[in-house]
C-alpha cells in the first residue's frame, strides 16, 4: 500500500541528499578554514631568501643577536634593516639576493616579511615571561638551524598551548639553555620539569587561567 | 545628617520623587528608553530575521589573513619593540598647562598620564587630558593649507606673505594684527616681543570666550594691578566659595582639587577636615561638595558677599539682610571664618564681577589669611590682560579699515565672539586675513587662508602653569598631515624664514637654563617641568578705595517671564572646542547626565510657574537675540535664573561635533559675558529629547550611597551604617583559593568630586567606542565606570552625591553562573574575568548583574574603518566587536604586565607597582586598588576603615570592590532643611 506518492518520496530522497551534501560541503570547508596558515611544515617564501640554517645552524649566530626584545618584551623583536648591514655591509654585498636588504637601507623603507607565527588578536602572547621560565625557542619554532627557508612547526592553536600550560615539566628546560638548538635532558625530562617548575616559581593553577593570554 | 530615622531617602530625580504617574514612572525605571528600535511588521521582522540569520552563517567564513611584519630600517634608540616609552608633556587647556606623561606605543600617541612631577598634576589630569589623544587621531583635522576654499599649499602661503610682509615693513607692521587665545608660552611671549620691535606698529589681541577678564580687574581694584590668585588650599580649614568653581574649572583645578579634599573628613579620626561653605550660582561640582551650599542667582552674589564682608569685620557698603541667603547661616559662616582667621580661605569665581573679588581680596586680608592660604603671582598670561577689552578694540579697528593683515592663531571668534562684538561683519573687510587652527572651523571658512596647525602632540613648544611653572611641551608623534606649529608660523613673519619649532623653543630656552645648557635641556625633557620658573608670591597691602564702589541692585525676576540667563563652560566641549571629540560628547555631564547636547537648566519653582518639564522647548529672548533649546529641570537650581553652557550649536566642527546642541553665544553679550538679566523667556509647545544615562540603573531606595557627618562618625564609628552587614552568609558553592593574589578596589566616596575623569581615562585605556546619542538614548553606552549621581533632601536645596561604579568583581559573581558558554568567569586572583573569544551574546549575564555594569556591543561600534582612530587603540586591549559583552576587569593588562614584570624577577607584584586607569587619573585619590594576600597594602589599609561597606551587601555577591561612606563636615551651628 502506497502511502506517499512516488514523486514525493522521490523529492524527500533528493532533499536527504541534497542536506547530506550541504553538511559534506560545510564540514569540508570548515576543515580548510581551520586549518593554520601558512601550513604547518610549509617553507614560506619571503621577499629575500633569508636562510636561519645558514646563520644559526652554519654561523653560530645567538637568537637575540637579531631578536633582541626577546627577553624584556612581549614581542621578540624583528631585526631592523640596520642589523643586517652590520655584516651585510661587507659581506655578499653584490648578491642579487640582498639587493631588496640595500633597497631598504637606502629607501628606509622597511622590508615586508610574511608573518608566519601569527596568533588571533584576542591572544596575548609574551615571549620574555616564557623565556624567563625556561621555555626554549625550540619548544615552538623549532629546529630553525635546519631551516633554509622558515616554516612553522606548530599548529598555534589554543589546544596546543594548553597542552604545555596544563603540563610545563615536558617542556621545559634550564634558563641558560634557552637559546641552544638540539638540547637534549641528560636526566628524565619529567623529573627535570617538576625540578624547574618549583625553582622557577611556575604557579601552574594560574597557568590555565583564561586572564593569562585573554584581555 | 544623623542617621538615627534609618536610611537617608536618595532619589535621583523629580519624577522619582515627585507624584508622576507610578506605573509610568515603574515602567521607565524598569526598561529605561524602551524606545522602538525601528518601525516594522510582523512580516517585515520575520523577513529580516531569516535574511540575517541565513548570512550568519556566512560571516563565519574567514581564513586567519597573510599579515606582515614590517621592521625599522634604523630602530630609534632606546626602543623596546612592543614595551610603550612615555613623554613628558604638557596639556594646555585656556592656555594654563598640566604636566602630562604621554604614553606612546611603537610611535602612537595612545593615552595620557599624569606628570607627578608637575604642581598642576601631581600625577593626575582631567577629562580634556585625557580625551586630548582622540583629537590627535581625528578624522576630521584641518589636513591642508586653503585659500578662500581651494585647496593650496605652505609655499604659497608662504609667497603670498612674503608680499605682505614688504609692505608691512615699509609702514612699520601698521595694519598688522595678531589674535591669539590666552597665551603662557614664554617661547611664544619672546617671538611676540620680537614682532613688536621688528613692526612696531603691529598689535597683539588675545580672546577666548572663557576668560579671566574679572579676576584681573579684581586685583586692579584691590592692589592697582592685574595679579593672578594662588590658592593653598591645604593649609585652610574654612574655605568660603563666592561662586568659584575650583574643583571643576580653572587653571589649577587638579591640583585644587587634591589640596582640598584631602584636608577633608576622612575616617582617619586624628586628622582635622576642613570645611567648605558655597555660595553658588549654579550648582556645580564645588556646591556638590560643599559642606554648606545657598545657590543665588549670578548676579545676587555680590550683596552676599558685601554681607560676609561686613559680618567678618570689611568696612564695606553691605544691605542688612539678603534675599535668598538666610542671616543665620551668613552669621555661622562669617564667624566660622573668622574663628579660623589665618587658616581660612575665601575665593571669588572667575565668572563674578571685578567687586566681588575684590570683596575676597579684602576679606581674606582682614583675616589675615594673605600669605598664608593665599598669595599673589604676577599674571601667568602673557597675552593681553583683558579680553573682551582687546577683541572690542580689534573689532573696532578691522571695521574702520585699519586692519590689513589679521593672524588668528587658534581661537574661533567667528563662532564664539559675543553676539554684538561684530566680529564677523568686521572680519569680512579685512584684506588679509589668516587663520591658523587645528580644525577648518567657523572662523577658518570666513578667513582668507587657513593653515593647519599641528596637535600638541605633534609639535614643539612650552607652556606655564597656574603657579608659572613652565614645562616643555615635547611631541611624541610626527605631524599626522599637513600642520605647523604656531612658533612655526610666527617666525615666518617675526624673521621672514622658514624655521622648525623645535629650533624656536631651543634658542628661547638655551638663554634661559643655567650651567651645561644640553644637560639642563634633556632633564627639562624627561621631568616635563622646568625648575625654579614658578611666579614668586607675594602679598600687597590692599589698596584704601578698593570697595568704594556702589553696591549693584540686579532686578528681581521671579514672576516667570523674565529671567537671568547664566552663562557656565560646558564641562564637555568646554568653549565649543572639543565640540568634535565623541569621548567627551558621549561623557555625562557631572550633574545632569546629560550626553550630546546642553540644555536650559532651570529651578524646579521656574520650570512649575511655566508649566514645563525636561525636553519642553522653551525661548530666551532679549531684542532680537534669541535661542530655542529644551528645558532640564535641575535641583537645586537657583529660581529666577536660566544656566546655559557654552560651546554647543557648532556648524563647522566636523561630522561629530556639527547641528549638536543649541548655540548660547548667540545671546551673550559683550558687556555681560556671564550673567544676563531681563531675559524674556517663554514656553514654545516644542519637544526635543536629550539623551541621558540619569535612569538606566534604577536601585530601587537602598542605602547605596553611605554618608554620616563628621560628628556622628566620631560619637560612633558606625554611623553610616554597619561596615560588613551581609558578608558570609552561606552559600552551596565551594568558596575559591587564592594562593598568589586577590586584587580588590576601594573607592572613597567621601573624596569623590565626581568629576568623570575615571569614565573617560577608562574609555582611552580600554578602547571603549562611543555608541551615539541615539544609542544612549536606548541605555546602550559603553562606559565600564560610570559615576551615578543621587539627591538627598529637598527640592530646592538638595544634597549631593556621587557614586562611581565599575565591575564589582563579585566573589560569588551572579554573571558567572548563568554564562551558558563560560564567558564569564571567575580567575585565579578574583578577578570576574569575560572571555571574548568565548562569548556568544546571550546577556544572560547582564541580565543576572544587580550593578548593571556590564555593556553589550548591540552594534559594530568600534569603528574598524577609519584608518586614523586605529592609531589610538590600546595594542594590550583586544577591540571588541558587535554581539560580544564587555565590562571592567581591574585593567586586566596592567595586572598581568605587572605580574610578568614580578614573575621575571622572582618576586611578588609590590603594593601600588599596578595602577588602574581610573585610580591613575583620580584628582583626589578616591580610588585604591591592590592585593588582598599583601597584609600591608593600602587597600588592605582601607578595607579595615570603620567607613568600608559593599553595594547591595543584601544580595551576597560579595563584591571585591567596595566603599568607604562619604564623611561631611558641616557646622552644627548652621540650621539646614
Amino acid at each position: 500500500m502506497q502511502v506517499f506518492s512516488r514523486r514525493f518520496v522521490l523529492g524527500l530522497k533528493l532533499c536527504a541528499l541534497a542536506i547530506a551534501l550541504a553538511i559534506f560541503i560545510a564540514l569540508l570547508a570548515w576543515r580548510i578554514m581551520i586549518k593554520p596558515h601558512p601550513a604547518v611544515g610549509a617553507p614560506v617564501e619571503q621577499v629575500v631568501a633569508f636562510s636561519h640554517k645558514h646563520h644559526v645552524g652554519d654561523d653560530g649566530f645567538d637568537c637575540r643577536y637579531c631578536h633582541t626584545s626577546v627577553e624584556t618584551s612581549a614581542f621578540a623583536g624583528i631585526p631592523p634593516t640596520h642589523t643586517c648591514m652590520t655584516c651585510h655591509s661587507q659581506l655578499f654585498t653584490d648578491q642579487p639576493m640582498l639587493a631588496p636588504v640595500i633597497d631598504s637601507l637606502r629607501s628606509g623603507k622597511p622590508i615586508h616579511w610574511k608573518r608566519i607565527h601569527d596568533l588571533p588578536d584576542f591572544v596575548y602572547f609574551n615571549h620574555s615571561i616564557h623565556i624567563a621560565k625556561g621555555v626554549g625557542c625550540e619548544e615552538c619554532h623549532g629546529r630553525v638551524d635546519l631551516m633554509p627557508l622558515t616554516w612553522r612547526v606548530a599548529p598555534l592553536t589554543m589546544q596546543w598551548c594548553l597542552a604545555c600550560h596544563r603540563d610545563p615539566a615536558m617542556h621545559l628546560r634550564p634558563v641558560e639553555h634557552v637559546f641552544d638548538m638540539g638540547w637534549k635532558p641528560t636526566e628524565d625530562q619529567r623529573e627535570l620539569g617538576t625540578k624547574l617548575v618549583a625553582a622557577y616559581h611556575i604557579h601552574t593553577s594560574t597557568l590555565t587561567d583564561c586572564s593569562t593570554c585573554h584581555r | 545628617m544623623n542617621r538615627t530615622g534609618g536610611p537617608p531617602q536618595m532619589w535621583r530625580s523629580l519624577d522619582e520623587l515627585g507624584d508622576g504617574d507610578a506605573l509610568r514612572r515603574e515602567l521607565a525605571e524598569r526598561f529605561p528608553r524602551f524606545a522602538p528600535l525601528f518601525d516594522a511588521d510582523r512580516r517585515q521582522f520575520l523577513k529580516l530575521m531569516s535574511a540575517s540569520l541565513a548570512l550568519a552563517g556566512l560571516t563565519g567564513c574567514s581564513r586567519e589573513p597573510q599579515e606582515a611584519i614590517l621592521p625599522y630600517t634604523y630602530a630609534p634608540r632606546g626602543q623596546v619593540a612592543g614595551e610603550p616609552r612615555f613623554y613628558a608633556s604638557a596639556h594646555a587647556v585656556g592656555g594654563y598647562a598640566m604636566g602630562v606623561l604621554v604614553e606612546s606605543n611603537m610611535g602612537r600617541p595612545t593615552k595620557i598620564e599624569g606628570n607627578p612631577l608637575h604642581p598642576a598634576s601631581l600625577g593626575s589630569t582631567d577629562v580634556y587630558a585625557q580625551a586630548s589623544v582622540l583629537e590627535l587621531w581625528d578624522p576630521d583635522r584641518a589636513q591642508a593649507v586653503t585659500h578662500r576654499g581651494e585647496p593650496s599649499t605652505w609655499e604659497a602661503f608662504a609667497a603670498a606673505l612674503q608680499r605682505r610682509l614688504i609692505a608691512l615693513r615699509a609702514q612699520q607692521g601698521d595694519g598688522l594684527r595678531i589674535l591669539t587665545q590666552t597665551v603662557t608660552s614664554p617661547t611664544l611671549a619672546a617671538q611676540m616681543q620680537a614682532l613688536a620691535a621688528r613692526y612696531p606698529k603691529a598689535q597683539w589681541h588675545a580672546y577666548e570666550p572663557i576668560h579671566r577678564d574679572h579676576v584681573h580687574d579684581g586685583s586692579v581694584l584691590a592692589f592697582r594691578q592685574p595679579l593672578d590668585v594662588r590658592h593653598h588650599f591645604d593649609h585652610a580649614a574654612v574655605v568660603l566659595s563666592l561662586d568659584a568653581d575650583f574643583l571643576g574649572f580653572g587653571p589649577g583645578r587638579v591640583r585644587d582639587a587634591r589640596d582640598f579634599v584631602n584636608g577633608h573628613a576622612t575616617h582617619d579620626a586624628t586628622q582635622a577636615s576642613n570645611r567648605l561653605y558655597a555660595i553658588t550660582s549654579a550648582p556645580t561640582l564645588t556646591s556638590a561638595y560643599a559642606d554648606h551650599q545657598v545657590a543665588v542667582r549670578g548676579s545676587d552674589v555680590e550683596a552676599i558677599a558685601r554681607r560676609l564682608a561686613k559680618l567678618v569685620g570689611v568696612a564695606v557698603e553691605a544691605p542688612d539682610s539678603v534675599a535668598g541667603a538666610p542671616e543665620t547661616w551668613l552669621a555661622a559662616c562669617a564667624k566660622d571664618l573668622a574663628a579660623h582667621a589665618g587658616a581660612s580661605l575665601v575665593v571669588a569665581g572667575e565668572r563674578q564681577p571685578p567687586i566681588v573679588h575684590a570683596l575676597a581680596h579684602a576679606m581674606n586680608a582682614h583675616l589675615g589669611n594673605a600669605g598664608k592660604t593665599v598669595a599673589y603671582i604676577d599674571p601667568v598670561a602673557a597675552s593681553p590682560a583683558h579680553q573682551m577689552e582687546s577683541l572690542a578694540t580689534l573689532v573696532e579697528d578691522m571695521a574702520s579699515r585699519r586692519v590689513d593683515t589679521l593672524l588668528v592663531v587658534a581661537g574661533n571668534p567667528v563662532y564664539d565672539a559675543p553676539r554684538d562684538a561684530g566680529f564677523l561683519e568686521a572680519l569680512r573687510i579685512v584684506p588679509a586675513s589668516v587663520h591658523l587652527g587645528l580644525y577648518h572651523d567657523e572662523t577658518s571658512a570666513n578667513c582668507a587662508w587657513h593653515l593647519p596647525a599641528t596637535h600638541f602632540l605633534e609639535a614643539w613648544s612650552d607652556a606655564r602653569a597656574f603657579d608659572g611653572t613652565a614645562s616643555i611641551v615635547q611631541p611624541a608623534i610626527a605631524p599626522l598631515y599637513d600642520g605647523r606649529s604656531v612658533h612655526e608660523v610666527l617666525a615666518m613673519i617675526v624673521d621672514g624664514v622658514e624655521r622648525r619649532g623645535y629650533d624656536v623653543v631651543r634658542e628661547y630656552w638655551r638663554g634661559k637654563l643655567g650651567g651645561d645648557f644640553e644637560a639642563a635641556w634633556n632633564k627639562a625633557l624627561s621631568d616635563g617641568v622646568i625648575p625654579g620658573t614658578a611666579f614668586a608670591e607675594r602679598t600687597l597691602p590692599l589698596q584704601p578705595n578698593a570697595l568704594a564702589a556702589k553696591a549693584n541692585t540686579p532686578a528681581t525676576s521671579t514672576n516667570g517671564t523674565r529671567v537671568e540667563v547664566m552663562f557656565v563652560p560646558d564641562a564637555s566641549v568646554y568653549d565649543g572646542r572639543y565640540a568634535n571629540n565623541p569621548w567627551l560628547q558621549e561623557l555625562p555631564r557631572p550633574l545632569t547626565k546629560i550626553t550630546w547636547d546642553n540644555a536650559a537648566l532651570v529651578a524646579p519653582a521656574l520650570a512649575a510657574r511655566l508649566g514645563v518639564a525636561t525636553d519642553d522647548v522653551i525661548e530666551l529672548a532679549q531684542g532680537d537675540a534669541r535661542i530655542r533649546l529644551p528645558v532640564w529641570v535641575l535641583p537645586g537650581h537657583p529660581d529666577g535664573a536660566v544656566t546655559v553652557s557654552l560651546g554647543y550649536g557648532r556648524r563647522r566642527a566636523g561630522r561629530v561635533g556639527d547641528a549638536r546642541g543649541f548655540d548660547a553665544y548667540a545671546l551673550r553679550p559683550a558687556d555681560a559675558p556671564w550673567f544676563l538679566p531681563d531675559v524674556a523667556i517663554a514656553k514654545t509647545g516644542g519637544w526635543y529629547k536629550l539623551a541621558t544615562t540619569q535612569h538606566h540603573h534604577s536601585m530601587e531606595g537602598r542605602d547605596l550611597v553611605r554618608v554620616a557627618t563628621l560628628d556622628a562618625f566620631h560619637a560612633n564609628p558606625k554611623a553610616a551604617g554597619e561596615p560588613t552587614s551581609g558578608r558570609g552568609n552561606g552559600t552551596l558553592y565551594d568558596p575559591f583559593k587564592y594562593d598568589g593574589y586577590r586584587w580588590a578596589m576601594t573607592i572613597d566616596l567621601g573624596a569623590c568630586i565626581g568629576c568623570n575623569a575615571c569614565t573617560i581615562a577608562c574609555q582611552a585605556e580600554n578602547n571603549i567606542p562611543t555608541v551615539g546619542k541615539s544609542e544612549v538614548a536606548r541605555g546602550r553606552e559603553m562606559h565600564w565606570i560610570r559615576v551615578d549621581r543621587y539627591y538627598e533632601g529637598g527640592v530646592d536645596t538638595p544634597r549631593t552625591y556621587f557614586q562611581p561604579v565599575p565591575c564589582m568583581q563579585c566573589e560569588r559573581a551572579p554573571c558567572e553562573l548563568v554564562c551558558p558558554v563560560e564567558a564569564s568567569v571567575h580567575d585565579s586572583q578574583g578577578i570576574n574575568v569575560q572571555v571574548y573569544n568565548r562569548c556568544v551574546g546571550t546577556r544572560f549575564c547582564s541580565n543576572n548583574c544587580p550593578y548593571k555594569v556590564r555593556r553589550f556591543n548591540f552594534l559594530q561600534y568600534s569603528d574598524w574603518t577609519t584608518e586614523s582612530l586605529k592609531g589610538q587603540r590600546n595594542p594590550e586591549v583586544t577591540v571588541r566587536m558587535r554581539g560580544i559583552m564587555e565590562k571592567c576587569n581591574y585593567c586586566l593588562q596592567r595586572i598581568e604586565n605587572g605580574r610578568i614584570t614580578a614573575d621575571k624577577e622572582n618576586r611578588r607584584v609590590r603594593d601600588g607597582e599596578v595602577v588602574t586607569a581610573c585610580q591613575a587619573v583620580c584628582p583626589t585619590r578616591a580610588i585604591t586598588f591592590g592585593d588582598l594576600n599583601d597584609a600591608s597594602s593600602a587597600v588592605n589599609k582601607q578595607k579595615a576603615s570603620p567607613l568600608d561597606y559593599p553595594l547591595l551587601h543584601e544580595l551576597n555577591t560579595e563584591p571585591r570592590t567596595s566603599y568607604l561612606a562619604k564623611l561631611r563636615n558641616p557646622n552644627p551651628e548652621v540650621k539646614e532643611s
